[in-house]
């Protein structure tokens, strides 16, 4: 039988629960001792334990403190048993360094909504998997503020990271300076302060950051803003800057919808960009032909989906990448001083750039005149000899006076580029692109929106660009193949998706595998594995 | 010289008699060696103890005042063969390494060790690397205590009790001539407390005496009819003598509880989880105060019976927590009730999980089953967690007030928002630091096998290893560390393709030199052997091995590898001291699965640890810079308006600081590659971005600080000439700007 006489006192005292959530090299474990010091300091009993393991070599880890008054630990008469982990529903305050650690703090369940204070930085640091995507792999940083927002009894989120970076220090400080902002931890500013004066390091510089993170939760909102991901539309000028494009930006607004007018802009600016004005004319002119399209077969109830999608993608089509677009861009001055700016060289430095080019006989005969460029492409001897001399890596030193001219008479050979191989190639394949659209709309409006984008395929160089130009092929047999089918655009739209999903193109493959035996009659040609 | 650097913290250990000691469970551990008058420690880096060889490393100056003598062993082997030195002569020797691996390798050394038994104190302190933050299979180091009869110290995670327990640990194995293993679990290893030190002991014999009087006694060498003996002696003297000491010196421990018929019996490493888990029921304090009597085991081999059965006479029931698998105290105490007939029921892994880490969630779950079929009624009375609630008030009272700890009711987990951040999250694989040498090794590897299609990989123990993850994914098979090679040797059969290994210039020297490369030579392997050379023990936190380019004082270094494979009969060595050099690694690579030569191809892939390299060098740049010199620093940028988009570069490289961001182009909808200010300049995105042929996007600024008259010249005249050619372009341009 259970005896209920207790002799055993259980004494009063808790401790605080901290969990810090970083990636490698963060300086999680700076913080973790920063705050062990302040607290022992202060006369409280302080534990912290960690798991670095291999995750210091850029992986995520966790550092746990508990806290506890030692007055507390006196009336008891004993040292406290501390706890050598989190319990999820059971931590006090959690701390992460960058804002998917947070998203995985609260996947552990060690962010209650009864207790617990969550304070993240904003910033993103992103995974490999999000940076490899072929496409825009980038996780959605809302669905995190959004959980965080229930999850939390109190979320504090906001670029701690580049307020360490404007402090000249780093997040550990900005972090540190937030939890005492945010008033989570029983000491004053000035314990904090002091902690960090003591380490001796780079004080000044932390104690910026520190400034910065704590006025940042000392005024941060109940409930943090969402982050806004969304891209800035391009603005269309009340007048153009200059009075020769006056006249296309008239017809923008004049012959166009609305809807349509920000992207034509910025197609235009590219174009101008790229090759000239007149260049730009003619694609103004194809996109009046596409207008005239859209409007026959119902844009204007379309919200005019076609002549938007046509208007972007034909401006990225037309200003294809080639060696004279890639000599042009790296020899601008603007270029020079945005290196400089993103290198953070300072005025009494000087800043050289070297480039890493692998010209192959493609490029060389693409910049060509066309006829010469195939008569190269096709010669053995000739072909073959300029392939061993030229088809090697460089080390262009465009600040050098020698590599920068070669590149500027390059870039000035822009004024043959409607003559070169390279143009024509590109231009068939537009006119074949432009060709399906047309032939599709008057059957199915949606597929032929869909045919328009996945030109979004199309990009890179050399190996990538071939790899690429391939994918799209593909996707235009397809394109072929559904037109007339009930969910042609949907399917075609999965598809494109798949075409990105991985860089040796099974998931397009085993889509297409799919979609083709779902058809009437299937052709071999999409039995075909991956290029 | 090791990544971090405890040359503060080891004044610690000079702390005098009867003061605090605060600090990392690592440093307490070396001033308990201390105060214990240890003569030896030997040992070999591996988390969680790496940090355990570094402050051994940093303390050598204060070793050798105290006479004694530290080395780096070349493998756990060796730290196990050099116990020897306390068979004969009363010296006490510590080794440590990183168990069970670590374990695995040193059975041998153990088992003749165990067999003949010891006369100085013998301490194996092994970092059991089990549950979160393990890099290794996860098994139990007590199966290898079982095996060879060595005692196995499991203490409570306080640095009070981990100090006291070397101290006895010493004195269990004198006492019982046993080899004693002193078990400490990853978070105690970094855990940060206090404790009351005692005074530094020199070792009453030293190894100095020893060399002078040489001793020998045939009865303890592992030899007919000596070895027979020994498994008696086990039995008959040293079990009871270790029993005999154990009970003695209290080295178990008994909590009382309110509920006197029911208890819990557990590991003394798992107390502090048992005891939160116990106070979010309401039945613990902060303190250990337990509603509920414990039997805590700091010795948790062997069991001892007569504390077993003292401690269940009466109980109707007790809960067994026992971290891991399999359930061997379980069984053990199983048997020990049943032979002395004793009812009380014993639970244990049928209300506990059989296998993973007990999490203190775990714990929680278990005793509650536990409770609420033995003593329901505990659990009723304290739904709001009394304790805590007297907690919050009382604390409350106090200038600090301490938030209440009150377990969820509903796991937040299961909230539909965040559950589905299981689809936003991001995995994190640890990988390849910024600038790591070993990534454009494997980039070339990729560009290898595009050319010469897939291969069979076998891989190895090292930062090496987080190749198999993305973006690289290469690699079939890790057999241990350093058996790269050997784990190929099976493929060693004439076709198309040949087998690829990667090994470690840690790996090599721990026994890779023998197992992989002399094995490869003798049985004729034609496989491709490449042997990652970074100048440390990288993985491990960058200590010094023979081959290592640093300067030394207390070790022999720059002993080349290439010296050692020529040695071991290698015919096809190739060695590459720059692994940036992408095209050039990729053509030797391919050069060593096409060439006829036969026999293992060996490459020596050089180039230093960049976490090191930049920890070595940072400071001297800085200070050149400072005084006015000229320097150089070399930064990698992506151009945004020539990268499509595409991160081919990612998928070849995936370095921390190559990252995406916004084009800011509203025709490219695509991110476009970006290297951010983590960047060193190592090169390596350049040289893939040629190797493989990819986009002209990246460039490499090099930032002339400190430039000279010249710099200055021949600036200006470029000036002049690019920035007239400049200026007037962008005139043109802006006559059509829209």
């Amino acid at each position: 039988m259970s005896t209920t006489t207790s002799n055993i006192v259980l004494h009063p005292g808790t401790p605080i629960k901290i969990a810090i959530l970083a990636m490698g090299g963060q300086g999680g474990g700076v913080l973790a001792d920063w705050i062990v010091e302040m607290a022992e300091a202060a006369g409280w009993w302080a534990q912290t334990t960690s798991v670095p393991g291999v995750a210091q070599r850029t992986g995520a880890t966790i550092y746990y403190l508990e806290l506890l008054p030692e007055s507390a630990a006196r009336a008891a008469g004993k040292p406290p048993t501390l706890a050598m982990m989190p319990t999820p529903g059971d931590v006090d305050l959690v701390v992460a360094a960058e804002l998917m650690e947070a998203g995985r703090a609260m996947q552990r369940g060690l962010v209650a909504p009864d207790r617990t204070t969550l304070i993240t930085s904003s910033h993103r640091s992103f995974a490999v998997g999000e940076k490899a995507a072929l496409g825009n792999g980038i996780a959605d940083p809302n669905k995190v503020i959004d959980a965080g927002r229930e999850a939390a009894k109190r979320l504090m989120c906001f670029d701690l990271q580049e307020m360490a970076e404007k402090a000249g220090s780093v997040i550990s400080a900005s972090l540190f300076g937030a939890i005492a902002g945010s008033g989570a931890l029983p000491f004053e500013r000035a314990a904090f302060e002091d902690t960090i004066r003591h380490s001796g390091k780079g004080v000044d510089a932390s104690l910026r950051a520190f400034a910065l993170g704590f006025d940042a939760a000392a005024a941060a909102p109940a409930s943090p803003a969402p982050i806004d991901t969304s891209r800035p539309a391009p603005e269309v000028p009340e007048r153009a800057a200059s009075p020769a494009t006056q006249a296309l930006l008239d017809r923008v607004k004049r012959d166009f919808p609305a809807s349509a007018h920000g992207m034509l802009v910025a197609g235009l600016r590219r174009l101008i960009d790229f090759q000239d004005l007149a260049y730009a004319t003619e694609y103004l002119d194809r996109m009046d032909k596409i207008r005239a399209l859209d409007a026959q077969h119902g844009g204007d109830t379309a919200a005019w989906a076609l002549t938007g999608a046509m208007a972007h993608r034909l401006a990225v089509a037309m200003s294809y990448d080639d060696v004279i677009r890639v000599a042009d861009l790296k020899t601008r001055g603007s270029r020079f001083e945005r290196v400089r700016k993103e290198v953070g060289a300072k005025a009494d430095q000087l800043v050289y750039t070297t480039e890493f080019m692998h010209p192959r006989l493609e490029e060389i005969c693409g910049t060509l005149p066309a006829g010469l460029g195939r008569w190269l492409e096709q010669s053995k001897g000739i072909g073959g000899f300029v392939k061993r001399r030229m088809e090697h890596g460089r080390r262009v030193q465009t600040g050098t006076l020698k590599w920068f001219l070669a590149l500027y008479l390059l870039s000035g050979m822009r004024r043959f580029r409607r003559s070169t191989l390279r143009h024509q190639i590109e231009f068939a394949g537009i006119e074949q692109w432009v060709k399906r659209v047309t032939a599709a709309v008057s059957a199915d409006y949606a597929l032929a929106v869909e045919i328009a984008h996945c030109r979004r395929l199309v990009k890179g160089y050399s190996g990538t660009h071939a790899r690429s130009g391939d994918r799209f092929a593909r996707l235009m047999e397809a394109a072929d193949r559904l037109l007339g089918q009930a969910d042609a655009a949907p399917t075609l739209a999965r598809l494109r998706e798949a075409a990105l999903a991985d860089e040796e193109g099974r998931q397009l493959e085993i889509q297409m595998g799919q979609v083709i035996r779902g058809l009437t009659n299937p052709t071999s040609g999409f039995e075909r594995k991956a290029a | 010289m090791a990544e971090r650097s405890f040359k503060k913290e080891v004044q610690q250990l000079r702390i005098p008699a009867g003061e605090e000691f605060r600090g990392e469970g690592i440093l307490a551990i070396t001033k308990a060696l201390l105060q214990s008058g240890v003569g030896y420690v030997g040992g070999y880096q591996g988390s969680p103890i790496s940090h355990l060889m570094d402050v051994l490393a940093d303390a050598n100056e204060i070793l050798e005042e105290l006479d004694v003598h530290f080395e780096t062993s070349a493998s756990e082997a060796t730290a196990a063969a050099m116990l020897a030195a306390s068979v004969m002569y009363p010296i006490r020797g510590a080794v440590t390494w990183k168990s069970t691996v670590g374990t695995n390798v040193a059975s041998d050394a153990l088992a003749n060790l165990a067999s003949g038994g010891v006369t100085g104190g013998a301490l194996i302190i092994i970092g059991e690397d089990y549950g979160e933050g393990s890099s290794i299979m996860q098994e139990r180091s007590h199966a290898f205590a079982m095996k060879s009869q060595m005692w196995l110290l499991d203490p409570r995670p306080n640095l009070e009790s981990i100090v006291q327990s070397v101290e006895d640990g010493f004195e269990l194995s004198e006492a019982s001539n046993t080899p004693v293993m002193l078990q400490v679990r990853i978070r105690s290893c970094h855990v940060h407390g206090r404790f009351i030190t005692k005074e530094n002991k020199r070792p009453r014999y030293t190894l100095k005496q020893a060399l002078e009087n040489p001793v020998r006694d045939t009865t303890r060498i592992v030899l007919p009819p000596a070895s027979f003996t020994h498994e008696h002696e086990k039995i008959q003297q040293r079990w009871p003598a270790a029993v005999k000491f154990i009970r003695e010196k209290k080295l178990n421990e008994f909590f009382d509880g309110d509920y006197k018929d029911i208890g819990l019996i557990l590991q003394g490493g798992l107390y502090n989880g048992v005891i939160r888990a116990l106070q979010l029921l309401g039945l613990a304090d902060s303190y250990g105060n337990s509603r509920i009597p414990m039997y805590v085991m700091n010795v948790t081999y062997p069991v001892i019976d007569e504390e077993v059965i003292e401690f269940c006479n009466g109980k109707r029931a007790v809960l067994l927590l026992e971290e891991g698998q399999p359930d061997y105290i379980e069984q053990n105490l199983h048997a020990i009730l049943r032979k002395a007939g004793v009812t009380t029921h014993l639970s244990g892994k049928d209300v506990l999980p059989m296998a993973g880490e007990y999490t203190t969630a775990a714990m929680k779950t278990g005793l509650e089953a536990f409770l609420k079929t033995w003593q329901a009624d505990c659990l009723a009375t304290h739904e709001a967690v009394a304790a805590d609630e007297v907690a919050a008030t009382a604390v409350a009272t106090m200038e600090a007030a301490a938030p209440k700890a009150k377990p969820a009711a509903v796991p937040i987990t299961f909230h539909p928002k965040v559950k589905d951040l299981a689809n936003v999250v991001p995995a994190r694989p640890a990988g390849f630091c910024v600038g790591c040498p070993e990534r454009p090794i494997f980039a070339a590897m990729k560009l290898a096998q595009q050319d010469l299609g897939p291969h069979h990989v076998s891989c190895d123990i090292g930062c090496h290893l987080f190749s198999i993850l993305p973006p690289f994914n290469l690699g079939a098979t890790t057999m241990g560390y350093g058996l790269g090679a050997a784990s190929s040797s099976a493929f060693n059969v004439k076709t198309g393709k040949r087998s690829i290994s990667v090994m470690g210039d840690g790996g090599f020297w721990h026994n890779g030199l023998t197992s992989g490369i002399a094995n490869a030579v003798f049985n004729k392997n034609d496989g491709v052997i490449v042997i990652v050379d970074n100048y440390y023990s990288s993985a491990t936190g960058g200590q010094d091995i023979p081959s290592s380019r640093a300067d030394n004082p207390d070790r022999s270094t720059k002993n080349p590898i290439e010296h050692a494979i020529r040695g071991a009969g290698v015919k096809w060595v190739r060695t590459i001291d720059r692994t940036y050099d992408v095209a050039r690694v990729r053509d030797t690579l391919e050069e060593a699965l096409t060439t006829t030569t036969d026999g293992p191809k060996v490459i020596i892939a050089q180039s230093e640890c960049m976490l090191n390299k930049q920890r070595r060098i940072k400071p001297l740049f800085t200070k050149a810079v400072k005084s006015g010199q000229r320097a150089v620093k070399e930064r990698f940028g992506v151009d945004a308006d020539v990268c499509t988009g595409d991160h081919a570069c990612i998928r070849l490289s995936g370095c921390p600081s190559l990252s995406v961001k916004d084009s800011g182009d509203p025709l490219k909808e695509d991110p476009v590659a970006h290297v951010d200010s983590g960047c060193v300049g190592c090169g390596n995105c350049g040289e893939v971005a040629e190797a493989a042929v990819l986009c002209p996007s990246f460039y490499r600024a090099d930032i002339i600080h400190n430039p000279t008259g010249g710099d200055r010249f021949m600036a200006k005249i470029r000036k002049a000439v690019i920035g007239f050619l400049q200026r007037r372009r962008a005139e043109r341009q802006a006559r059509f700007a829209l």
